[in-house]
């Protein structure tokens, strides 16, 4: 069976589930009303107060869902293994499904004056770099998928939630498969809208619909950065498909604008404002934190794992246009560096557990950013890859840990859980240690990899190491707080749940040892040229790098410099590591000391560097309230004044027009009619109304009429 | 001894036309207007019977009759106007009927 030809099944298989679910999910898994009812007011905790596990009557039919949902997504995994598969053995790595054009538009004059066509196809690009985008989405997707069959076992709307994700995993599956940036653009605008609806899943909850609308808002400013870009790009290039766009950046037609920024630049720097949203970088980022009102399962899928890095797959996609933009190139870089060290920064001190997670994945996709700015773009896909099997572990691990709490996420309300909830601890520990970037687990060999590359890249600078090493170890710290304050030290749990803690079932254990595996083994397909493992381990930069325009090789440095480098990064994450291992486990005291002698430094972390008040002030109250007011006055004066001007107009020409009737034209007929009264007077002295008078006048007409005749 | 001729006839017939009329022009009460109408019928009805004798002709004292006839017809229906006129303006002065403008 030719499986590249059937890629355009493969976003298909959980469209059909999705649809399934939105159709006979409701059959599949009533929900009577009460239940609903009971379930108002809580949140992300899915055990209703008191409720024992496992104790609510299911419909029979419900296990269809668990087999369907998860289902589809296993069979995209197999024919995206297969194609894949088969995508190695061809010669050139690259296979295009075109089923049919999809948007066909009319013709019209390029920038440089030639005639082109709008259109775009509905087509497929199997490469190396959708092929790594589509493994992940779907392997990954299916291990989440069961997972998510054990975590909200006990919620409401289960069919509506699998629903959900099925959906998400067709439009994040059409996203790296399109073979276009429109298509690709159907997939961006879909992911964003199934982020909605599972971010605010629990609609009941204000807070989560707040959230699921300010994520959606806030993705709305990047896409129309992206929309530009692309019609940019469609003005300039007169086409979207990306093979089309390549061979035309690569022509040699388009000069690199090392010195100036040129319409090139132009487009990169729009298509990556689209980026920052998405992949919630500065200034967009803060939608993300908040989109942890969505169940775990979709933070560990949608906020973590796939759709927030489609902007750094849209980047990478785009390498030829950045590779001529060096400048746009520099922003990506700056602006990666900087979102890196800010959400660290921010996720130091948070209490809740799930948003340190969070502001970590925050951090590492301005890491990713950093590496696709330095032209490093099979490292940022690495991170991608390495970072999407780690972090959907912690995010995993943290939903389990939150289940057995029963819905408990500030970890100051933890400590001790290591004995009661092993699987938990030990696979979050592994990811602990993959994302704090110990040699030996896959965040070490992405992480250094970026490192390195950014210290050397011909686009690299020392600052940006400073700042990427820094970030190592505020990562290494953080997640090292996290792991102390939750599962070590003393207990802080209060009695009446600690009694319900329990492990969380098979199907949430396996999706994490099996993450856990990945979080260890994924690091293996990228390790350092420098160790000289032999092609195996050098696979992922083996299978990618012909994709990518080839920066100019590093060469300065030598062997010696990239091992101190490496030892130096080992280091700080260790001292990271330890130093919250002091803070946090041996001396607990010290945080709250630090904390209140540097209070103000706290305060301002604590609150996120007051980014969502500043926001606040100045767009939401700044820019909408102060324009709605600015706009309201235009309404009352302009509107309303063209509006009471011309009614003070119409009442003003209807007064001259009465003057005028009155006396114009009234006065007209009332003088003619005066005219012939006056006139008309002594006849009316004759008509005395008397019959002699009359009978006068007979007599003299007779008189009259007689002496004519007789006087001629 | 003069014989009477058409002459004296019409000249009577002038004489009672023009009191007639002057009758009718000047007397206020109504009873003395109807009654100079009647003269102003007699002068005409001389007149008619003048002529008829002096051309040997039958046809005018015919006609005479029919304004006897007529004049008849017209007291009676001029007393009752009267009547009427004077229930309703308790007066029988032309001059204080001015009924007959615009």
């Amino acid at each position: 069976m030719n499986f590249l030809d059937l890629i355009w099944l493969i976003p298909l298989f959980p469209l059909f589930g999705a649809a399934l679910m939105f159709f006979i999910g409701k059959k599949l898994d009533p929900q009577p009303l009460s239940e609903v009812a009971v379930a108002a007011g809580v949140g992300d905790a899915h055990h209703p107060a008191g409720a024992e596990h496992g104790h609510h009557a299911h419909s029979p039919l419900k296990k269809l869902i668990d087999i369907i949902c998860p289902g589809m997504v296993l069979l995209s995994f197999l024919f995206s293994a297969a194609a894949v598969y088969q995508l190695r053995q061809l010669p050139v790595r690259a296979h295009q499904v075109i089923q049919f054009t999809w948007v066909a538009g009319l013709p019209f004059h390029m920038a440089n004056g030639h005639l082109a066509t709008f259109q775009a196809d509905w087509g497929f690009l199997l490469d190396p770099l959708s092929s790594v985008m589509i493994l992940v989405v779907t392997g990954i997707g299916f291990l989440i998928h069961v997972y998510s069959t054990g975590y909200m076992a006990h919620d409401n709307g289960y069919y509506r939630f699998f629903g959900y994700l099925n959906l998400f995993v067709f439009f994040m599956l059409m996203l790296v498969l399109a073979n276009n940036y429109m298509l690709l653009f159907v997939g961006w605008e879909g992911v964003g809208l199934c982020s909605y609806l599972l971010i605010g899943f629990y609609f009941h909850k204000k807070s989560a619909g707040d959230a699921g609308k300010k994520a959606f808002i806030v993705n709305r400013v990047g896409d129309a950065g992206f929309i530009l870009g692309m019609l940019l790009m469609m003005s300039v290039l007169g086409t979207l498909r990306f093979t089309d766009v390549n061979a035309a950046l690569t022509s040699g037609q388009f000069p690199a604008e090392t010195a100036h920024f040129g319409v090139l630049s132009a487009i990169a720097i729009l298509m990556f404002f689209g980026a920052t949203g998405k992949s919630a970088q500065v200034p967009l980022y803060v939608w993300l934190p908040d989109a942890m009102e969505g169940p775990t399962p979709v933070s560990a899928l949608i906020h973590a794992a796939t759709m927030v890095t489609a902007g750094v797959y849209m980047v990478a996609r785009s390498s030829a246009l950045f590779h001529l933009a060096p400048g746009a190139s520099g922003i990506v870089a700056t602006v990666g560096a900087f979102t890196a060290i800010l959400a660290a920064t921010i996720a130091l001190v948070q209490n809740d557990i799930k948003r340190v997670l969070a502001y970590s994945t925050v951090s590492q996709l301005g890491y990713m950013f950093l590496a696709l700015g330095v032209g490093a773009y099979w490292v940022a896909i690495f991170h991608l890859f390495t970072h999407a099997f780690f972090k959907a572990l912690l995010f995993l691990c943290s939903g389990s840990v939150i289940h057995a709490m029963g819905g408990e996420q500030d970890m100051r309300k933890m400590g001790a859980l290591k004995n009661k909830i092993p699987i938990t601890h030990w696979t979050m520990w592994v990811g602990s240690v993959a994302i704090a970037g110990i040699p030996g687990l896959a965040g070490f060999f992405s992480k250094d990899e970026i490192l390195w590359q950014a210290y050397s890249s011909p686009l690299g600078s020392n600052l940006l190491w400073i700042v990427g090493i820094v970030t190592a170890g505020l990562t290494a710290f953080y997640m090292w707080r996290l792991m102390n304050m939750t599962f070590y030290g003393k207990s802080r749990v209060n009695e009446e749940t600690a009694k319900h803690i329990h492990e969380s079932p098979a199907s949430m254990t396996v999706p994490l040892t099996l993450l856990a595996a990945g979080s260890v083994l994924a690091g293996w397909l990228g390790t350092p040229k420098l160790w000289n493992l032999g092609a195996p381990f050098h696979w992922f930069e083996t299978w990618l790098r012909p994709m990518f325009p080839a920066a100019a090789e590093v060469a300065e440095g030598g062997h010696a410099v990239e091992w101190a480098f490496m030892g130096f990064s080992v280091a700080v994450a260790l001292i990271g590591i330890f130093v919250a291992r002091h803070f946090y486990h041996d001396k607990p005291e010290i945080p709250d000391s630090l904390e209140t002698k540097f209070k103000p430094v706290h305060t301002l972390l604590y609150n996120k560097w007051y980014v969502d008040e500043l926001y606040d002030f100045l767009l939401v109250n700044g820019l909408c309230k102060g324009g709605g007011s600015a706009l309201g006055a235009f309404d009352r004066n302009v509107v309303d004044g063209g509006v009471n001007g011309a009614g003070w107009l119409t009442r003003f020409s209807s007064k001259v027009s009465i003057w005028w009737d009155t006396w114009i034209v009234d006065g007209a007929v009332r003088l003619t009619g005066f005219t012939v009264k006056l006139l008309s007077y002594p006849a009316c002295l004759l008509q005395s109304g008397r019959v002699q008078s009359y009978a006068f006048f007979v007599v003299l007409g007779v008189l009259a009429f007689f002496g004519y005749y007789i006087a001629r | 001894m003069h014989p009477v001729t058409t002459v004296h006839y019409l000249a009577l017939s002038a004489a009672l036309l023009l009191i007639g009329t002057v009758g009718v022009l000047t007397r206020r009460n109504i009873v003395v207007v109807l009654m100079s109408i009647e003269l102003i019928l007699n002068a005409v009805n001389l007149n008619l019977v003048a002529f008829s004798h002096a051309l040997a002709n039958i046809n005018g004292q015919v006609f005479a009759i029919f304004v006897i006839t007529d004049a008849v017809a017209e007291a009676a229906v001029g007393l009752g106007i009267l009547i009427a006129l004077f229930r309703n303006k308790e007066t029988v002065r032309a001059d204080e009927i001015d009924l007959l403008k615009w």
